[in-house]
């Protein structure tokens, strides 16, 4: 009889620190799990002549289309060396564009250049992955007007045609990168 | 003291008010005119507002239209506006001029039908151009109120009416992976003959469809078939059709050369003929 209570202190005991080891290893995991996910964020190298940029989760899903199925167009324009010409000219020819070289201005262009080519090469279908931003949050500090996009769009297109692109090959990617206005003009 | 608060809550607002644009859209994508001065193809008129402006801006338009028919001519010309790429308002007269068969119809050589006509429209819904990710068209609605200035001679040809309202709604949309531009318009009208041989009593629904093929950014090629009523008792009346070719010269000049074919009109068989429109806006 007199032994119960030490049994049921000992018992008690034990649910406690089972208890808070559970809670701990729970915690201990959470930790971790947010760890990796800041290490993701803030450990990311930033690349050569490029200035730093806020924490933020890398994923193709931040490309903003869903990519062609097939690389047909991808080798059409010409595969990255193609889409390289292709941007750096867009980037060159939006730079002196009155109606939009405010916004380049304001722009880091070493990464924007990276990661557009990027960008481009994912959504039609070639071998990249985009790890840029997502398109809200790449331009959210732009004010961005629908005459800028479409001037954008104009440049884009003439940047193409020097390539050599075909019309029907550039509509395509034209398709994909329209409905980005949503994310992009805000105002 | 309300009329005081009121007015100073005016205040803040106006000072904020935006710079109204002019410029911003892409090539072709005002639409062309059409001969009754809607934003759109030549016969129907499509979703897309007219003049070059963004929602932030106002844009214009200005139109000439010669169609040289087998036996007829129609002259077209007017001007319309587009508000913040929202509506727009639009003003055409048209001159149809019977020439040498003027005579045979017992009117008198080169007598000619003239009609004002002036439209409304209204963007609904979608955007024809950049909504590549989605079948939603662009949806606008649009009126077009018609006055025949023949109000005897259309009253004895069988008209009851020598002016008449068109209600309208239209769905365009660019399909860029395919570089198609497709529009369907219904109409509701109880017009002779577009409103040229008067109006009548009883309404009907018309469907009207274009479609094109872009070439270029700047070349735009296509059919249209306009469905119309056939509710004269003197006359029978066609359905219209055309092929076009339409070609942006730059942001502000447009040029449009089609073939059309308007079947029998006031009595004469198989009118067809070119068609060529000079559209400038800004």
């Amino acid at each position: 009889m007199k032994q119960a209570p030490t049994i049921k202190a000992a018992l008690y005991m034990k649910m406690v620190t089972l208890c808070a080891l559970v809670t701990a290893s729970v915690l201990m995991v959470n930790q971790t799990a947010f760890a990796i996910e800041l290490s993701k964020q803030q450990n990311q190298p930033v690349p050569a002549g490029e200035k730093p940029v806020d924490p933020y989760v890398q994923s193709n899903d931040n490309a903003g289309a869903t990519p062609m199925t097939d690389d047909t167009v991808y080798h059409q324009f010409g595969g990255m060396d193609g889409i390289s010409r292709i941007v750096d000219d867009l980037i060159d020819l939006s730079s002196k564009d009155e109606r939009i070289e405010g916004i380049f201005r304001a722009t880091d262009l070493v990464r924007l250049r990276r990661t557009l080519k990027e960008q481009i090469c994912y959504i039609l279908g070639g071998p990249c992955d985009y790890t840029g931003r997502d398109m809200k949050e790449s331009h959210k500090t732009h004010g961005i007007t629908m005459m800028e996009y479409n001037a954008l769009i104009e440049l884009l297109q003439v940047a193409m045609e020097k390539e050599g692109v075909a019309f029907r090959a550039q509509n395509k990617l034209l398709a994909k990168l329209a409905p980005m206005y949503r994310d992009i003009v805000l105002r | 003291m309300a009329m005081v608060s009121a007015s100073l809550l005016m205040v803040p607002s106006l000072s904020h008010a935006q710079q109204i644009e002019t410029g911003g859209k892409l090539l072709l994508t005002r639409g062309i005119s059409t001969f009754e001065g809607s934003g759109g193809g030549g016969l129907t008129p499509w979703a897309l507002i007219t003049g070059n402006e963004t929602n932030r801006g106002i844009g214009g338009s200005a139109h000439y239209t010669h169609v040289m028919l087998s036996d007829y001519q129609l002259r077209t010309y007017g001007a319309a506006a587009g508000f913040y790429d929202r509506f727009e308002l639009s003003y055409t007269r048209q001159d149809f001029d019977t020439q040498d068969i003027g005579t045979a119809l017992g009117l008198g050589e080169g007598y000619t039908f003239s009609v004002d006509v002036v439209g409304a429209k209204v963007r609904l819904a979608g955007n024809a151009v950049l909504d590549q990710d989605t079948w939603m068209p662009q949806v606008a609605l649009g009126v077009q109120y018609k006055k025949s200035n023949r109000g005897d001679l259309v009253a004895a040809l069988g008209a009851t009416n020598d002016e008449g309202v068109d209600v309208y709604v239209s769905a365009t949309k660019l399909i860029l992976s395919q570089s198609l531009l497709v529009n369907a318009t219904l109409r509701y009208t109880k017009a002779h003959q577009t409103g040229i041989l008067g109006f009548g009593d009883k309404a009907s629904l018309q469907p009207e469809f274009s479609v094109g093929y872009l070439v270029t950014k700047r070349l735009l090629v296509g059919a249209e078939y306009r469905f119309k009523p056939n509710k004269l008792a003197f006359a029978k009346e066609d359905d219209w059709m055309d092929i076009f070719a339409a070609y942006a010269i730059n942001p502000y000049a447009t040029v449009t050369l089609a073939y059309g074919m308007v079947g029998d009109v006031a009595t004469i068989a198989n009118q067809k003929g070119l068609y060529a429109t000079v559209q400038l806006g800004f």
